[in-house]
């Protein structure tokens, strides 16, 4: 049965159980007598078992079958939940994920056994009820070995599989009455054989000096041309016998192996008449091989696997990228559909109507068409998006491995799962959370004994909140460990030659922390004596800023820290305010936008050469976007400023500008790698009438 | 049918490459015509604040964002005087993005073969607008400057 068109529907679902599983063993941890867990942990491992084993992927099938095993064992009362059970069940969990990743990438399991796995889930069942433990694998390993062996030969000997036409069928004939032997050859070359084509040519040419070659797989172009793995098979006439020919092959360096036995053209013959057919020395040759072949057979084996993992590596993966939609998403995007085309056939409708009703009519359809489009435009975003909780949910796990590997005792405590953001962001967000977590647990959080010693609970807290703010997602990765030092972080950065120490004098905290960003900074042991931050995190910057997010941190010694990424929700289309400057026109995000405020110039005060604005007691920071953005303006200076508040996280700036236009709905486009402007500019966009105008990055700015 | 291309192309290569040939000042320059995707009339160029001076700003080719490089200001002649004359050559190179050229005026497009290129003299790779040369082009009584049409718009030192 073809199963391939299910993949998609496995690996999506299979996600769901073994996420289901991860989740479960965690509460099972804390609960080990809860039945409802036990149960669902027995539920998602059977459906796993038959969902594997429909698709034919038979060792993942052993592995839930033996996990399932021991489930029925604790559902049915006969064992008790211990540690050293969830241990290996989280390890089979893992070996299940590589399988999924295995088929996610060459569409099939890989050939991983995880026979120590079984064999302590097996030992654990087989202990907790007493009875006698099943057969251990190890012992049937020899067998299995063995007859692997037997029926390895004849897939080694692939010349067996030539199809043969008609054609050369005649020749046979013609072979076969002049008494010639017909042999189908295997050559199997060294995997370091750089030059395949070139032994393969030397191959060829030591046979044609006996006999001749009648047909080869593949075929002698693509053996020419390197198309091949390893070894091609070939069938050939000759006088002599099995035996020189296979000398002759193997005479040519680099080739490892060569398997000679008789050919038979009738494919549908079985291999038992074709047994009986084949000359008594060839029949003795292929034994010999097959004998001294046993011995390597196994290291062999083992060969093949990574020859073939390779050639698989090297493919494409064969599943595409998917977001599961909730059927209710879509029925609302097809009713907008239906919705648009009435909208166009009033617009067709209207263009044949008298002029008269022309004008108020195309007014009409053009708002209704105006509201239909935005709501399109919203539901397609809401497809797009996926809650948060699909990369957070592994965390939980992650954070009770880090537990026992570092032998800390901490929590995490996750709020704001539902959160969405989409799906190109959630596929890219992973990593750096991990990392910020793992840096948290690693670096953020004291031992425990310090932790006792300056009097806070022994547990290590770690926080991680992810919650919506206008048209922003942050997500605060939070710790109640040591905080960071700034101190010694200047220190460090001045031994490093970051920054001079007269540098250091002036800098602020904040400055100081943002050297942690830098890639310079990230040298991995040293800045863990410093400060215990620092590993990589200018990666975890870079790749949230590609994001088109920020990131900045907040730490307070002695109470922990915090590290706050802002993402932005949508990445194509967003609102924003149009602003003109000079003659030129400018799309500032309205996300980012608090008020809009004119400001009288005589209430613009200088602090420190700076010009800033105190609107209703903040001190908010002039921005003279002219200036900045090196637009000719009007000598002469109004009466009143137009000043847009804007705001990164909770530093807020006025963006001063000439003339408002208005709000619009804009399609953010790339200007393109080329033009360099220090990040001023965060994309463009074209406006109705063909014009461009320059989106501004808000947080650049600030 | 096959059989028929495949003269047909043999004898495009037999014939060398084929240059659009474009005016910039008084000199006559060459832009190999694989890389050239469009060519358009001059039109409203958005300026891009604090870009590379030798970036005029962006324009809207059919709802693509396609920035503009003049390549006076980049060989370091006068400004560009936009007239009637004046194109935007749209230069597509393999795995980039597309990026604009203004040129004063396109000529004609000529075939070179290998024959009639002089590669350039090694003693001027120091020079400034060397790097940005493939060759000198025959053709005719005139003399074509053939440019290294990735170098011009990848220029690492200037960004």
């Amino acid at each position: 049965m073809d199963v391939s068109q299910y993949l998609e529907i496995f690996i999506d679902e299979t996600k769901e159980h073994l996420q289901t599983l991860s989740d479960q063993l965690m509460i099972l941890e804390q609960e080990p007598e809860n039945m409802d867990t036990i149960n669902e942990i027995f539920r998602a491992a059977h459906s796993l078992k038959g969902m594997a084993g429909t698709m034919g992927y038979k060792r993942m099938q052993r592995l839930t079958h033996d996990m399932e095993n021991v489930f029925q064992e604790i559902r049915s009362g006969n064992m008790k939940v211990q540690p050293e059970l969830i241990d290996v069940l989280f390890r089979g969990l893992d070996a299940l994920e590589a399988y999924l990743a295995e088929i996610l990438e060459s569409g099939n399991e890989g050939t991983e056994e995880n026979e120590e796995i079984i064999n302590t889930l097996n030992s654990i069942a087989a202990k907790a009820t007493g009875k006698e433990p099943p057969e251990p694998m190890k012992t049937a390993q020899p067998q299995e070995t063995a007859s692997a062996s037997t029926e390895e030969a004849p897939a080694e000997a692939k010349y067996t599989s030539i199809q043969i036409n008609d054609y050369e069928k005649n020749t046979f004939d013609k072979a076969v009455q002049q008494k010639e032997n017909i042999f189908g050859i295997t050559v199997y070359l060294q995997e370091t054989c750089i030059l395949k084509a070139a032994r393969a040519f030397l191959v060829f040419k030591a046979l044609e000096e006996h006999g001749e070659v009648i047909k080869a797989v593949p075929n002698v172009q693509d053996i020419e041309d390197e198309k091949f793995d390893f070894d091609f098979s070939l069938v050939y006439f000759t006088k002599d016998s099995a035996e020189t020919i296979k000398k002759a092959i193997e005479n040519v360096s680099e080739v490892k192996k060569a398997i000679v036995g008789a050919f038979m053209p009738e494919m549908e013959k079985s291999e038992e008449s074709e047994k009986h057919d084949t000359p008594k020395e060839v029949k003795k040759d292929e034994k010999a091989v097959n004998n001294a072949g046993a011995a390597q057979q196994t290291v062999k084996k083992a060969e093949n696997k990574k020859a073939a993992k390779k050639n698989t590596k090297t493919t494409k993966p064969t599943v595409g990228r998917t977001v599961r939609v909730d059927i209710e998403k879509l029925d609302v995007l097809m009713n907008l559909v239906s919705e648009l085309i009435i909208a166009k056939n009033g617009l067709v409708s209207m263009s044949s109507s008298d002029d008269s009703k022309k004008d108020s009519g195309f007014n009409e359809q053009i708002e209704y068409l105006e509201s239909v489009t935005t709501n399109l435009h919203e539901s397609v975003m809401k497809v797009r998006m996926v809650p948060i909780e699909s990369v957070v949910s592994r965390f939980p796990r992650m954070i009770r491995d880090l537990n026992k590997k570092l032998n800390k005792k901490m929590e995490l405590h996750m709020t704001g799962e539902e959160t969405e953001l989409d799906r190109t962001v959630i596929d890219e967000i992973g990593d750096p959370l991990q990392h910020l977590l793992r840096n948290a647990a690693d670096h953020g959080l004291e031992s425990n004994e310090e932790r006792l010693a300056l009097g806070k609970e022994e547990v290590g807290q770690i926080y991680l909140d992810a919650y919506q703010d206008g048209n922003n997602v942050n997500i605060v990765v939070r710790d109640d460990g040591a905080g960071i030092d700034v101190e010694k972080v200047k220190q460090k950065a001045i031994e490093k030659g970051n920054i001079t120490p007269e540098q250091a004098e002036i800098m602020t905290d904040k400055d100081v922390i943002d050297l942690l960003f830098k890639p310079s900074f990230s040298t991995a042991e040293k800045i863990t004596d410093v400060s215990g931050r620092g590993v990589g995190l200018d990666v975890v910057k870079t790749k949230i800023e590609g994001l088109g997010g920020n990131i900045e941190c907040k730490t307070v010694l002695g109470e922990g820290s915090s590290f706050i990424i802002r993402l932005p929700l949508t990445l194509a289309i967003i609102q924003a305010l149009m602003v003109e400057l000079g003659k030129e026109k400018y799309a500032i995000p309205l996300g980012s936008i608090q008020t809009i405020e004119d400001i009288p110039v005589s209430d613009v005060k200088h602090v420190q050469t700076k010009e800033v604005i105190n609107l209703r007691g903040t001190v908010i920071p002039l921005i003279r976007l002219d200036q900045i953005l090196d637009v000719e303006t009007n000598e002469e200076e109004p009466e009143s400023l137009t000043v847009v508040i804007v705001k990164k996280g909770d530093k807020q700036a006025g963006l001063v500008v000439d003339n408002l236009i208005g709000q619009q709905e804009i399609v953010i486009k790339s200007i393109g790698d080329y033009i360099n402007c220090s990040k001023l500019i965060g994309g463009a966009t074209i406006l109705g009438d063909g014009e461009i105008a320059l989106i501004l990055e808000v947080n650049t700015l600030v | 049918m096959e059989d028929v291309n495949e003269v047909q192309n043999v004898e495009v290569v037999d014939e060398g490459i084929q240059y659009i040939v474009v005016r910039i000042g008084s000199e006559q320059y060459g832009i190999d015509i694989r890389y050239v995707d469009n060519i358009v009339r001059n039109q409203r160029i958005t300026r891009v604040p604090k870009a590379q001076p030798y970036f005029k700003g962006v324009i809207n080719l059919r709802g693509e964002i396609i920035p503009v490089m003049s390549l006076r200001l980049k060989f370091g002649l006068e400004p560009d005087e936009f007239t009637n004359a004046t194109r935007i050559i749209i230069i597509k190179p393999e795995s980039q993005s597309a990026i604009g050229i203004i040129v004063d005026e396109v000529k004609e497009v000529v075939t070179l073969d290998s024959a009639s290129i002089e590669k350039p003299n090694s003693a001027d790779a120091n020079d400034v607008q060397a790097k940005y040369l493939s060759g000198i082009g025959k053709y005719e009584d005139s003399l074509i400057t053939l440019l290294n049409i990735t170098s011009v718009i990848i220029d690492k030192e200037n960004v």
